[in-house]
């Protein structure tokens, strides 16, 4: 659990953050989400002690980070950033395995872990662990970087708009790993990002984050639905709000159960936003849905557009 | 790395070193060509010391000098980018140039009053010489470590030595190299002028010469500090080459 106490933070006159008051639960995908300036990386920062507050406190656990000797507080903290910042004078098992070494794990257990992880960020091509950094894609360095971030299994992981600086193919590609091991581990992740519809595709909650306070948390439906003010509105999306939401529902919230259709089926884990691709792509204004590969109804066109989702 | 470029980097470093050892062959059995080519002189070969002797008390100057230099240099250099010593790199940088606009000659004359002729104050001089092409690289190899590296290196939990060991230092090795391997060229060209306050060198024929007139010696003592400069810079550029290969 991470805890933001009536946290304030001042860069010489101006104030970043407000007074600001947070509770991210255990395994929470939370994400940060607000324009550039908002505070929200100064925000993350504070949890890892890269950035000092000014009054108020960060908690881990209870624990005011403060109390933590700093070089162990961060050591059991995953971070990755929008930058990377690879070691370029190591290879990508060497900068995998920076943490667990900072740490002293055993040198077995640390290529044990360095080759799970090569896996688990589909890191797959034959001898990329023993290549340096600058021979990657931007993609495959940032894989390298959100491995490198979970190496020695930290419970809390800060990310620092991870994905930013990629094309949107490979954006959404590691967003799913990402979404995949977060699920799997367990993991606290604390995530910042500007792009709102990276933000409800990854968030368990959001946060949006304006001028150093928090405008409204919530799960991502709450924020579209229930925006706390006009500004909200205006940043969840206005009329774009409603291509967001069906981004975040599944086909199984709004499908007609046993109905037959035509076409080539998508299935009920698939988002809303993906079945209405399908129906553009077959030019048909309903197609069956599959569970586990059964028919077990239809999506309809209608109503998504009548009655909402 | 392919073998042609592997081959190519052999001669490099093995071809100033050939010269060198053929000339310390040569020289002292050369006495009949200098003889020829300037008949007027009654000594045309320097032998006050073997020109082998000359050329290990030079090299022994020079890397002492040099060793100095490269613990001020990089002392300094990692001083004044540290957040702590931040304040001091305006001073640093001011002091070390005004050390290099210093002709080494008036650092002898200054010297020698205080340390006595001989190799005392040629070390100085060469130490004073030596510290800004290290201390200058230095800072600059260190600044131009990745901003990001460096960030991602904190939030990781590494402490600032360990972080200077382990990230800033093998970053920056490439043109810390490069100012060392400066350093120590500029100190085998400038410690012959040692010899002028009697320091042993390769300089000593070359002074003598002047002084007597000795055209022969002269030329005898410049082949060798020239052979002398380009072996140094032909093995400490391939130590170099290798560092920033990585």
């Amino acid at each position: 659990m991470i805890e933001f106490d009536h946290v304030t933070k001042r860069f010489g006159g101006h104030l970043v953050i407000d007074d600001l008051s947070l509770r991210i639960d255990d395994g929470e995908f939370f994400v940060l989400v607000g324009p550039s300036g908002s505070g929200k990386s100064t925000l993350l920062r504070t949890v890892n002690r890269l950035v000092p507050v000014d009054a108020g406190a960060v908690r881990i656990d209870g624990e005011d980070v403060l109390s933590r000797d700093v070089e162990t507080l961060r050591r059991g903290i995953g971070y990755a950033i929008q930058s990377v910042g690879l070691f370029p004078h190591r290879t990508v098992g060497e900068n995998i395995a920076t943490v667990p070494r900072l740490l002293g794990w055993p040198e077995g257990d640390i290529r044990a872990r360095v080759t799970e992880l090569v896996e688990l960020l589909r890191l797959d091509e034959p001898g990329i662990a023993d290549r340096y950094p600058a021979t990657l894609s931007g993609g495959q360095q940032q894989r390298v970087g959100v491995a490198r971030a979970l190496a020695a299994r930290p419970r809390i992981v800060l990310m620092d708009e991870p994905f930013g600086a990629l094309d949107p193919i490979t954006r959404e590609s590691l967003q799913g790993s990402l979404k995949a091991i977060q699920r799997d581990t367990g993991t606290t992740i604390l995530f910042v990002t500007h792009d709102m519809d990276e933000a409800f595709r990854l968030g368990d909650r959001v946060a949006l984050m304006l001028d150093g306070r928090i405008a409204q948390v919530g799960a991502p439906l709450d924020l579209l639905h229930r925006p706390a003010n006009d500004r909200v509105r205006d940043f969840v999306g206005g009329t774009r709000a409603r291509l967001r939401e069906l981004a975040v529902r599944t086909v199984r919230d709004s499908m007609r159960v046993g109905e037959p259709a035509e076409g080539e089926a998508v299935d009920v884990a698939d988002s809303l936003q993906d079945a209405l691709a399908a129906m553009l792509a077959q030019r048909r204004d309903r197609l069956p849905v599959n569970s586990r590969g059964e028919r077990v109804g239809a999506i309809v066109l209608a109503d998504l557009v009548a009655n909402g989702p | 790395m392919t073998k042609a470029r592997h081959t190519h980097g052999v001669i490099r470093v093995a071809a100033p070193l050939a010269v060198l050892a053929s000339l310390l062959f040569v020289l002292p059995r050369s006495g009949p060509w200098f003889h020829a080519w300037l008949p007027e002189l009654s000594h045309p070969l320097y032998t006050r010391t073997s020109f082998g002797a000359l050329t290990l008390a030079h090299l022994a100057l020079v890397t002492i000098a040099t060793l100095f230099a490269v613990a001020i240099g990089l002392g300094l250099g990692i001083l004044a980018t540290r957040p702590s010593g931040r304040s001091l790199l305006p001073t640093v940088r001011a002091v070390a140039v005004i050390g290099q606009t210093f002709p080494p000659v008036a650092v002898l004359a200054i010297a020698v009053p205080l340390l006595g002729f001989g190799a005392a104050p040629t070390l100085l001089a060469l130490v004073l010489y030596g510290v800004l092409p290290v201390l200058g690289q230095t800072i600059a190899g260190l600044e131009h470590v990745p901003a990001a590296t460096l960030h991602a290196a904190d939030g990781m939990g590494y402490g600032r030595w360990r972080r200077l060991r382990e990230v800033e230092l093998p970053l920056a090795a490439g043109p810390i190299m490069a100012g060392v391997r400066l350093s120590a060229i500029v100190s085998v060209g400038t410690a012959t002028i040692g010899s002028a306050v009697g320091a042993t060198t390769l300089g000593s024929p070359i002074v003598e010469g002047l002084v007597g007139n000795n055209t022969a010696y002269v030329v005898q003592g410049a082949l060798l500090v020239g052979a002398l400069a380009l072996s140094v810079d032909a093995v400490l550029g391939a130590i170099e080459r290798r560092i920033r290969r990585g």
